[in-house]
């Protein structure tokens, strides 16, 4: 056997700039999934049949089929719709896309907890339909579903790494760039495998930060 | 252009036969050792579990694809080469075996630890205390979420694509690139995974709803 690791780290510069395409494509994942996932829930809790089962449809869908098919199936059919995107947004919008039919799922385990007295003792309070929905509902809901969305999130980071499948910018395609160039396929994706663990350390840390900065007063 | 006919939606089928394949060496085979690592995780043992505790945590602190690629071209440098599917295979049953062992840890010590001590007053040995009293507890309260994996596991065989093996996504590719029609084969290809998945989810959540029920 004969390892050379040297080679793969004089290209540390690059494999950095890959963590941040990594880091940046995770957080702006993590953005638009919590997005969808809020909407979805006030479609899913809304008077709309319609609305309701397109929500549903649409959790089951994503949940039910492979990650890597539908981001092909996004980079293939924004641009028939006319829209033209780079690799590294399409990809965005394909982890927001899958991460928010989770965070729907997730987020709706935790509004359906609330007691219903809570609205309506909001109600009586003569709070708006909005202003019940945000205050009373949402942000109780998200504190006790917290530690299940951080896992799905730090699972959203891993994801990322399928986004090379388009060439987007992140830590994956740039170790297959550097595997091209120095045929040592073993010591690159072990190098960055070591990489991934430690970001998702990282992120795992963070949202342990925003747990106690956020969500500290007693829930019960 | 090409369109798409019988032999392109054979050639898919082939690609599907192989993703059902893949999901059930893997998880066969992450029952066997998953079922290893969860004992080895609650072993009296303090630096057994400390092993079983960082094999979990590496399999779920990084991405399948890594762990696919790291086997894929770690085995050739140990003397070893399998063919393609055997190193998927491997990587599934290694990532596999952390997800259920951390599953059934889980339900295994969500077992009353009553009935450890009951056990162990009864002069009950280690192993029947664990295959006749605990083990098929656990496995009834773990069933839900061991479901769940396994449509993660079957959805996770798609990145054997990435590697170059013909699965069904694999093959999706490529008479997508023959026929330039990528959103009614990915569609389809889709349209496969979910029909497979779809009903396990189902079932599953079912369960899970059972469990909940019968705990009240």
């Amino acid at each position: 056997m004969n390892l050379d690791f040297g080679v793969v780290w004089t290209r540390w510069p690059e494999l950095l700039a890959g963590l941040g395409g990594t880091l940046f494509l995770a957080v702006s994942g993590m953005i638009l999934a919590l997005v969808i996932g809020v909407i979805g829930v006030a479609i899913r809790r809304s008077n709309s049949r319609i609305g309701q089962a397109l929500v549903i449809a649409f959790v089951e869908l994503i949940r039910n089929t492979p990650f890597l098919v539908q981001i092909f199936f996004i980079f293939f059919a924004l641009p028939l719709a006319g829209v033209r995107l780079n690799p590294t947004t399409t990809a965005i919008i394909a982890l927001g896309v899958n991460g928010g039919a989770y965070a729907i799922e997730i987020i709706r385990g935790g509004v359906e907890s609330i007691p219903k007295g809570q609205t309506e003792a909001g109600l009586a309070l003569g709070l708006r339909q909005g202003e019940i929905f945000r205050k009373i509902i949402l942000k109780p809901a998200l504190r006790a579903v917290f530690p299940s969305l951080a896992s799905q999130f730090i699972l959203l980071t891993l994801t990322t790494s399928i986004a090379t499948s388009i060439s987007a910018f992140e830590l994956t395609s740039v170790a297959q760039r550097i595997d091209g160039d120095t045929f040592r396929s073993f010591e690159v994706y072990f190098t960055i495998t070591a990489m991934y663990l430690a970001l998702s350390w990282l992120v795992m840390s963070l949202f342990a930060l925003i747990s106690r900065a956020a969500f500290t007063y007693p829930t019960r | 252009m090409a369109s798409i006919g019988t032999p392109e939606l054979l050639f898919l089928l082939r690609g599907l036969g192989w993703t059902l394949a893949l999901t059930a060496i893997g998880f066969v085979g992450g029952i066997a050792f998953g079922l290893v690592v969860a004992l080895v995780r609650v072993s009296r043992r303090r630096w057994l579990r400390t092993i079983a505790a960082a094999w979990i945590a590496i399999f779920q602190g990084t991405p399948l694809l890594m762990q696919l690629f790291v086997v894929y071209f770690g085995l050739p440098l140990l003397g070893l080469e399998p063919p393609a599917w055997g190193a998927v295979a491997i990587a599934l049953t290694a990532h596999a075996s952390a997800y259920l062992g951390e599953i059934w840890r889980g339900a295994i010590q969500a077992v009353p630890l009553g009935q450890s001590e009951a056990a162990h007053a009864l002069g009950i040995k280690y192993r029947s205390l664990m295959r006749d009293i605990i083990l098929p507890q656990a496995f009834r309260l773990s069933l839900p979420a061991t479901i769940g994996f396994l449509v993660q596991l079957l959805k996770g065989t798609s990145l054997a694509a990435i590697v170059g093996f013909i699965e069904l996504t694999r093959a999706g590719q490529i008479v997508s690139n023959q026929t330039f029609k990528p959103l009614i084969v990915f569609g389809i290809v889709g349209l496969l995974y979910f029909l497979l998945c779809w009903p396990l989810s189902l079932w599953g959540g079912r369960m899970e709803r059972r469990l909940a029920r019968d705990r009240r």
